[in-house]
């Protein structure tokens, strides 16, 4: 029998929204922790560094609670969507997003700490705008940063368990992404269609690290 | 206020004192805030820049007000129309020397000016290095990089801090002469930082003094600056000297001799080819190199024996020494002997005498600076 493939394919479009969402928000959230005094910082970074201690079930738990029909956001969701997002890809996106929140934002916090002022300082003497040298000189500069922080956020979000079985369920095309429906292949004694699978995302996940480090080297800027 | 000046008024902590500063710059030629490390220097040029905004500021420039604590103006860094090179050369590593020199030609103000990437090029000697990384140059050649980058965005005041700190002395000398000629061929004026009154010596019209508090404790054009107690204070005795504004008049290629001419007198130093008879340069002699004779001494292996007339004679007190200040034309000549000499010989002011200057004395890197 052929197994299923479309978990696999949901859990890449999962992982692939998730981390260009996370590449969005976590590069400016990224960059105001790095270089802000602001004594709201450490608040801030607590509260992002969250999820590499709960439970992904605490996580899933409190994402249900959150995003549930009864619930504010919920409800508004409803309203303007006639959607919930519980049990729906939306909704796996946003609790994704907090889960893997840690792997785009700290790489990048650390890259960005690591240049210093010093590059954007002699950007705006060459008369460069804040933005401007942002995306010319930060940018580049932690480009390594951004690739760890890519990585990171989607393979851990590919790994996910606990936070999509509470908050998204199994639902076929939807929410049943690859771990997921492993689970359900094991508890099913269907030790085949787990081995395809699973296997089938273990060379997934070693050929995309594989390039990665391959890059990573390429990417290298000699400061010396 | 002058349309050609820069006001700087800065009152902000730095390092356990406080930087209070009131000044006016002319923005002509090249001035140097000289001073010791740690006594805010930096900090300074670093607020004209914009790149400082703590304490209570005021900049104007130009009539044009960039900074003003007070009433809350504050105009960007990237809109200030000032360039900085800064004491490391911070040239971006992710580009080339030539991707570094255009990112600021892109950028630059728009404006009809004698600065071009071609000359620039030329000027700095970059045309070997424009394909090169960062990382394989030499820290003279990074930061002449460094300034070539800060050059093309077209700036109307260059900001200089300490950019020769961080080389050795052959280094130094290498980049010397390129940060000399900078005024004259590009007519933008320099204000530089450094804590080597040798740079100060070479490359400075005007100076400004700061103390280790923070304070500006002495103002004043070269060579008048040099006779002030405050550059003493901070110089040391052992640094004294006069500067000589002198007039090259040959170039000896047997002997390898250039002769100078001041006040009638000559002078020779070791042949420096890169002169030409008529150049007005200056040189600075050190007290300590400077005889003193009362009759003309003959026989004698010291080529530059000047006949002068006593002005001054400064005893130092519980020291062996005494100062002994020349007028010769309407430039001074010091020299530093023992009080003892001075009693010996029986030297008065009014009295005339011969000082000899040792030729060797003339120190090369310190000795020519274009006058206009």
């Amino acid at each position: 029998m052929m197994v299923d493939l479309s978990p696999l394919w949901l859990t890449i479009q999962l992982a692939g929204t998730t981390t260009v969402f996370l590449l969005l928000l976590g590069t400016p959230l990224a960059w105001w922790l790095a270089n802000t005094t602001a004594k709201a910082r450490p608040f801030v970074e607590a509260l992002t560094a969250l999820p590499i201690v709960l439970p992904p079930t605490v996580i899933g738990f409190y994402f249900l609670i959150l995003l549930s029909p009864t619930s504010t956001i919920g409800r508004f969701w409803v309203n303007i969507t006639g959607e919930t997002l519980t049990f729906s890809f939306t909704g796996l996106v946003i609790a994704s997003m907090f889960y893997s929140l840690p792997f785009m934002v700290q790489p990048l916090q650390t890259a960005f700490q690591a240049i210093g002022r010093a590059p954007m300082e002699a950007a705006a003497m060459l008369r460069a705008s804040p933005i401007n040298a942002f995306f010319t000189v930060a940018v580049p500069l932690v480009r390594r940063g951004f690739l760890t922080a890519t990585v990171l956020s989607f393979t851990h979000t590919i790994g996910e368990f606990g936070v999509v079985l509470m908050v998204g369920g199994n639902i076929p095309g939807q929410t049943k992404v690859i771990s997921i429906a492993i689970y359900e292949h094991v508890e099913t004694l269907q030790y085949a269609q787990a081995h395809q699978l699973a296997g089938g995302l273990m060379i997934f996940s070693f050929i995309v690290l594989l390039a990665v480090y391959s890059m990573n080297r390429k990417l290298a800027i000699h400061v010396g | 206020m002058s349309d050609k000046s820069l006001i700087i008024r800065a009152k902000l902590p730095f390092s356990g004192h406080t930087i209070d500063v009131n000044e006016i710059v002319p923005l002509t030629g090249t001035t140097a805030l000289f001073g010791p490390s740690g006594s805010g220097k930096s900090t300074l040029l670093r607020v004209i820049a914009g790149l400082e905004t703590r304490g209570n500021l005021f900049v104007e420039f130009k009539e044009e007000i960039w900074t003003d604590t007070k009433s809350k103006i504050f105009r960007p860094p990237h809109q200030r129309s000032v360039g900085m090179v800064f004491q490391e050369d911070r040239l971006f590593p992710h580009l080339d020397v030539s991707g570094n020199l255009s990112f600021a030609n892109k950028r630059c103000r728009k404006v009809a000016s004698p600065i071009t990437m071609k000359r620039v090029v030329e000027a700095l000697d970059l045309a070997k290095l424009l394909t090169a990384h960062p990382s394989t140059l030499s820290g003279g050649e990074k930061q002449r990089v460094a300034l070539g980058r800060t050059l093309l965005t077209q700036p109307e005041l260059l900001l200089l801090d300490e950019p020769l700190s961080a080389l050795d002395i052959r280094r130094k000398a290498e980049l010397l002469p390129f940060l000399d000629k900078i005024p004259r061929e590009f007519g933008v004026p320099m204000i530089f930082v450094s804590h080597a009154i040798d740079e100060v010596a070479r490359l400075a019209d005007e100076v400004i003094l700061l103390s280790p508090n923070g304070h500006v404790s002495a103002r004043g054009p070269i060579p008048e600056i040099f006779d002030t107690q405050e550059m003493h204070d901070f110089t040391g005795k052992f640094e004294a000297g006069s500067f000589l504004q002198v007039t090259v008049t040959g170039q000896d290629v047997k002997f390898q001799i250039t002769t100078l001419k001041f006040a009638g007198k000559v002078l020779r130093m070791p042949m420096v080819a890169s002169l030409n008879i008529g150049d007005r340069i200056r040189l600075r002699v050190r007290a300590r190199d400077v005889a003193i004779a009362v009759k003309r001494p003959e026989g004698i292996s010291i080529r530059n024996t000047i006949a002068a007339t006593i002005s001054e004679i400064k005893a130092e007190p519980n020291t062996a020494f005494a100062e002994i200040i020349f007028t010769v034309g309407a430039q001074s000549l010091r020299a530093r002997i023992t009080r003892q000499a001075v009693a010996e010989l029986g030297l008065e002011v009014g009295q005339d005498a011969f000082a000899l200057i040792k030729s060797v004395s003339f120190d090369r890197r310190m000795m020519i600076s274009a006058l206009g």
